[in-house]
């Protein structure tokens, strides 16, 4: 089967629906939203806990029904999805190919796509976890969905690794449901999660954080039985004699997200250092109309950042079909400096941007009294004072097109500074 | 009572019963284990070697020799993922060069053609390869094969043409009985007039249930990295460094499934159930890899793992029957070449040792092939299309990173061979094996078994008793 | 009232807060912190989310919040409650699913549409 539309967004969560109503509202009216899951809605389906939609909506919502303002909004729009559908690939000349049980296997002429189809979990396999291979050492997200959509504990005495949010938030949850939480250990030595969390996930739960620890030896022929953890060194390498062993039945992993990009390695797109597509100021890839936000791109800790990022995509796809969107060979590099993990945009076509082009990025590691310093062609153009800056923050600079002066090609690095010392 | 009952269903019990379904009689298969193929035949490199390396004259090389040449065929007739990209064994010194001359002549003697390479060419066919490199030997009958599909679909085909097999039933005690042997296991007891120890990591423990033995099974840890299929073309053959006294080294190929692995280490072991890895031995693996392909993209990492290789004291195959018991027959020490030796040591202990002791007669209606398996994921679109619009259930997605559909686990879940657990259905059709390591089908596929079975999620296992993934409902 | 240290969690600073038997807080960095160190260590409230049983063909539980903050001694009462509910579809988001859960005055609304 064919079928062609003018956008085709893939991926149904907060970043798609979003980005699909934007696009809406921008003038688009073929759209269609191909979404892997039995609902629109993406991860926030199992995101049960509060603390959503303070910058989107002015108050706070719980993932679910943040996700469920969204949807109510592309019903009002009448934007066409489909649910229980997978994007096997997408062609060159961007056909998007879909298969779902009730139309089988489906091509979509896409005139603009908008990849959103957001991130996937590091888990054991990844970083090796030293011993055996039991069942029982699982991935929070997982053991989140197992719990918050299907119903099912996944233990009853759990360690944590990772002091990610999903990991603090499962430490709660899983308390709440008469698990017992016996601790979470993080291998750097600060927490990878909000402040809040730390307070209301861990501390009001009597649960410890062994900062500087990873888990250096797992055991169980068949489902897990105890776990060790060590204090590691500078090279994060655990130390001998600083061996704690826990009994336990489950080992969440909580140690990071990465954007699932297969399709985008398909196309032989270039990615950024956050894993995700390579994207200019308007969220649009290397290949003409294919653009990218959300957690695909890179992974953001609020989904209100992802909404405000995918109402930029999808007014850019707008632009894009009403033929208002023309590439120029003149761009500026946006590279991420000294104490910088990655940036997104990774580039700025000038003459397209909005007054104000936002720089997103995350530092690589916690950092006190120091300078956010915009350096364009070596000249530095701003720079910005912050008491605090965590990697587990994601950053947020407007940047005014006029602090460019009109030089529209060149680099703009963004880098962390100490504070002078007078 | 049972004419033949093989105990163990790894990749030699699974041809073995193959083989034996081709006459008239009443085979019956015991399995320790849950699943067939389940440790040693399910955790090794995956290479259907050329067989270049043995020592003339020794059982591994007839057999790994004979059994190359049986796999393009059998990988055919089972459905099994087989690519004959060939070997090359590289010398990254120049002194080494004189013993790719002399495993040339080794291969030789086997009866197996190899090539030498130049520096040159050998850049020229893999540009990962270190510039240091001095040449190397290539093989070219030497291929890469699915694992986890021969084992299973051997014994799908053997249960197919009338083999019965027990899963999940350990023999403890083997009695010699008039016209054969009483079989113990923990759950019944059989009858045999012959019986075959096919069990691997334990065939020492099962042959000393019959009679005294003069060799020891000693297990052997071989550690490994997998990485994803991030890029097809990064190495192009199987890449040996050269053979030591410790096996055939650390070696860097592509699978089947376009992934990369990168190992094995080689260390004994005391426990036969030490299935653990561990970071050091895992870096030396590492260091030693990289000095034939400096530039291995660890990062792209999806899991590492560990099996245990059934080594013998004898430093070759033991297959024999037993010396009072002609009707109790060892295959053991099967360690590498195992897996390409299987089929061709099946022929033989069939045709040569049973058929001593029991005679055998062909059937008529043996069938050599299972029913084809369904990937729509390697269709052609317009194919695809056709055949997702006939069959609807292969259009629903379980598995994202290896694109593996309801259709095609309903379909494994539903054939003459038990698929019981989490672990069994990602053998059988790769869901749960690509990046995300399950973390977004395995919620479905436990599901989809809770509900073919008509059990309690809470009952479905990950692999092994013990293994459940879900302990407890929340509310 | 006892001495209490806190860590703000008002902004990313994280501002170590120390609260003296008189109230008085030291260690922020903004007025802020006074309110909430104040608030933490006098009357500490938390909003619950959880889920529910409900009877739908897709999902076996439901989520559910306390429309307000609960004082936080009241957590594990709350739970206890909300265990002993079992739902049945429809069911929309605000939906009261317990009123005035455990004497707080706060109803438990369900925060999620599922409709069968």
């Amino acid at each position: 089967m064919v079928i062609e539309k003018d956008l085709v967004i893939i991926g149904g969560g907060s970043a798609g629906l979003a980005a699909a109503n934007a696009a809406y509202d921008s003038g688009v009216k073929s759209i269609l939203i191909v979404e892997k899951g039995p609902f629109l809605g993406g991860i926030l389906n199992q995101c049960i806990h509060n603390g959503f939609g303070l910058h989107e909506f002015k108050e706070e919502l719980t993932g679910t029904e943040f996700f469920t303002r969204l949807t109510v909004e592309s019903e009002k729009r009448g934007i066409e999805y489909r649910l229980n559908s997978f994007v096997t690939k997408i062609g060159e000349d961007k056909s998007v190919y879909y298969t779902n049980k009730e139309e089988g296997y489906v091509r979509v002429k896409a005139k603009a796509i908008i990849m959103s189809a957001g991130c996937y979990e590091r888990n054991a396999g990844a970083i090796g976890i030293p011993g055996d291979r039991p069942a029982g050492v699982i991935t929070a997200g997982q053991a989140q969905l197992y719990m918050n959509e299907y119903g099912y504990l996944v233990g009853k005495k759990v360690f944590i690794l990772g002091s990610g949010d999903i990991g603090l938030i499962m430490a709660r949850r899983m308390s709440l449901e008469g698990a017992k939480v016996l601790g979470v250990a993080e291998i750097m030595p600060y927490s990878n999660g909000l402040n809040r969390n730390i307070v209301q996930c861990l501390e009001d739960y009597g649960i410890p954080l062994y900062l500087h620890h990873t888990v250096s030896h797992v055991w169980g022929k068949s489902h897990l039985e105890k776990i060790e953890i060590s204090e590691v060194n500078d090279a994060l390498q655990p130390i001998k004699g600083t061996e704690q062993v826990f009994e336990c039945d489950t080992l969440l992993l909580s140690i990071g997200l990465i954007p699932y990009n297969n399709l985008l390695n398909q196309l032989g797109l270039p990615t950024s250092r956050s894993r995700g597509a390579w994207v200019n100021e308007h969220m649009e890839t290397k290949m003409d109309g294919v653009f990218s936000c959300g957690n695909v791109l890179h992974v953001h800790d609020l989904a209100d950042n992802v909404v405000a990022e995918a109402k930029v995509a999808g007014k850019a796809a707008a632009l894009y079909l009403q033929n208002k969107l023309p590439r120029h060979e003149e761009l500026i590099l946006v590279e991420p400096g000294d104490g910088v993990g990655y940036t997104v945009p990774c580039e700025i076509d000038l003459e397209n941007a909005e007054e104000k082009i936002p720089v997103k990025f995350r530092v690589r590691k916690p950092t006190k009294e120091c300078y956010i310093t915009y350096t364009f062609n070596g000249e530095v153009i701003k720079k910005i004072y912050k008491q605090t800056i965590i990697p587990s923050e994601m950053e947020i600079d407007p940047i005014p097109k006029d602090l460019f002066k009109g030089e529209k090609s060149g680099k703009l690095v963004v880098s962390l500074t100490p504070k002078e010392v007078k | 009572m049972f004419d033949i009952i093989i105990i163990g269903a790894g990749a030699i019990g699974s041809f073995l019963a193959r083989t034996l379904s081709q006459y008239e009689s009443n085979v019956l298969v015991l399995e320790k284990e849950n699943d067939v193929g389940n440790v040693t035949s399910m955790a090794n490199s995956a290479i259907v070697h050329s067989g270049y390396d043995p020592v003339p004259g020794t059982k591994k090389a007839r057999f790994n020799v004979e059994g190359n040449r049986m796999f393009p065929e059998i990988c055919e007739e089972l459905d099994v993922s087989f690519r004959q990209i060939g070997s090359l064994t590289v010398a990254i010194e120049e002194k080494q060069l004189s013993v790719l001359k002399e495993l040339a002549e080794r291969g030789k003697k086997n009866g197996v053609p190899t090539k030498m390479l130049t520096a040159e060419e050998v850049l020229a066919m893999e540009p990962n390869i270190t510039k240091d490199v001095k040449g190397a030997l290539l093989c070219p009958t030497a291929g890469i094969v699915n694992p986890f599909t021969l084992t299973a679909h051997a014994m799908e085909n053997a249960i197919d043409n009338g083999v019965k097999l027990h899963l999940g039933e350990a023999v403890k005690a083997i009695k010699k009985i008039n016209g054969g042997f009483q079989v113990d296991t923990d759950v019944a007891t059989y009858e045999a007039k012959v019986v075959i120890n096919a069990a691997g990591l334990y065939s020492e423990e099962i042959a000393k249930m019959v009679e005294p033995i003069s060799w020891k099974i000693n297990p052997r840890k071989g550690e490994y990295y997998v990485l994803d299929h991030f890029r097809p073309g990064f190495v192009n053959h199987v890449l040996f460094p050269l053979p030591s006294e410790k096996g055939k080294g650390i070696l860097v190929t592509s699978t089947t499934s376009d992934n990369y692995l990168v190992g094995p280490s080689s260390e004994f072991v005391d426990e036969k159930d030490d299935f653990s890895t561990d970071p050091l031995t895992l870096k030396d693996v590492r260091a030693q890899a990289s000095l034939m392909v400096p530039n291995i993209p660890f990062p792209e990492q999806i899991r590492v793992f560990s099996g245990l290789r059934a080594t013998p004291s004898t430093h070759d195959f033991i297959i024999e029957p037993a010396k009072k018991n002609p009707n109790f027959i060892n295959v053991a020490g099967i360690e590498s070449p195992g897996l390409v030796s299987s089929p061709a040591i099946a022929k033989y202990v069939v045709e040569e040792l049973v058929s001593a002791v029991f005679p055998l007669k062909k059937k008529a209606n043996w069938n050599p092939s299972v029913r084809k398996y369904i990937k729509p994921s390697e269709m052609k679109d317009e194919e695809r299309e056709a055949f997702v619009k006939a069959h609807p259930e292969y259009g629903e997605m379980v598995c994202n990173c290896e694109q593996v559909s309801v259709g095609e686990i309903k379909d494994v879940l539903s054939r003459s061979l038990p698929c019981l657990t989490i672990k069994a259905v990602k053998k059988r059709t790769r869901a749960g094996f690509g990046k995300c390591q399950g973390g977004f089908c395995q919620p479905k596929v436990l599901m989809l078994l809770a509900e073919h079975y008509g059990i309690s999620p809470l009952e479905i296992l990950y692999d092994k008793e013990g293994s459940n993934i879900l302990l407890k409902e929340s509310k | 009232m006892t001495e209490r240290d806190l860590i703000c969690i008002m902004c990313p600073n994280g501002c170590h807060l120390h609260v003296d038997k008189g109230l008085n807080v030291t260690g922020n960095k903004c007025p802020r912190g006074v309110a909430y160190a104040k608030a933490e260590v006098t009357h500490p409230t938390r909003v619950v989310t959880s889920t529910v049983r409900i009877n739908s063909k897709e999902l076996r539980v439901c989520p559910v919040k306390t429309k307000d903050p609960i004082p936080k001694e009241k957590i594990f009462d709350i739970m206890a409650a909300i265990d002993q509910v079992h739902l049945k579809t429809p069911v929309h988001i605000g939906d009261v699913i317990i009123h005035d859960v455990c004497g707080t005055g706060i109803d438990v609304v369900a925060t999620r549409e599922i409709l069968s």
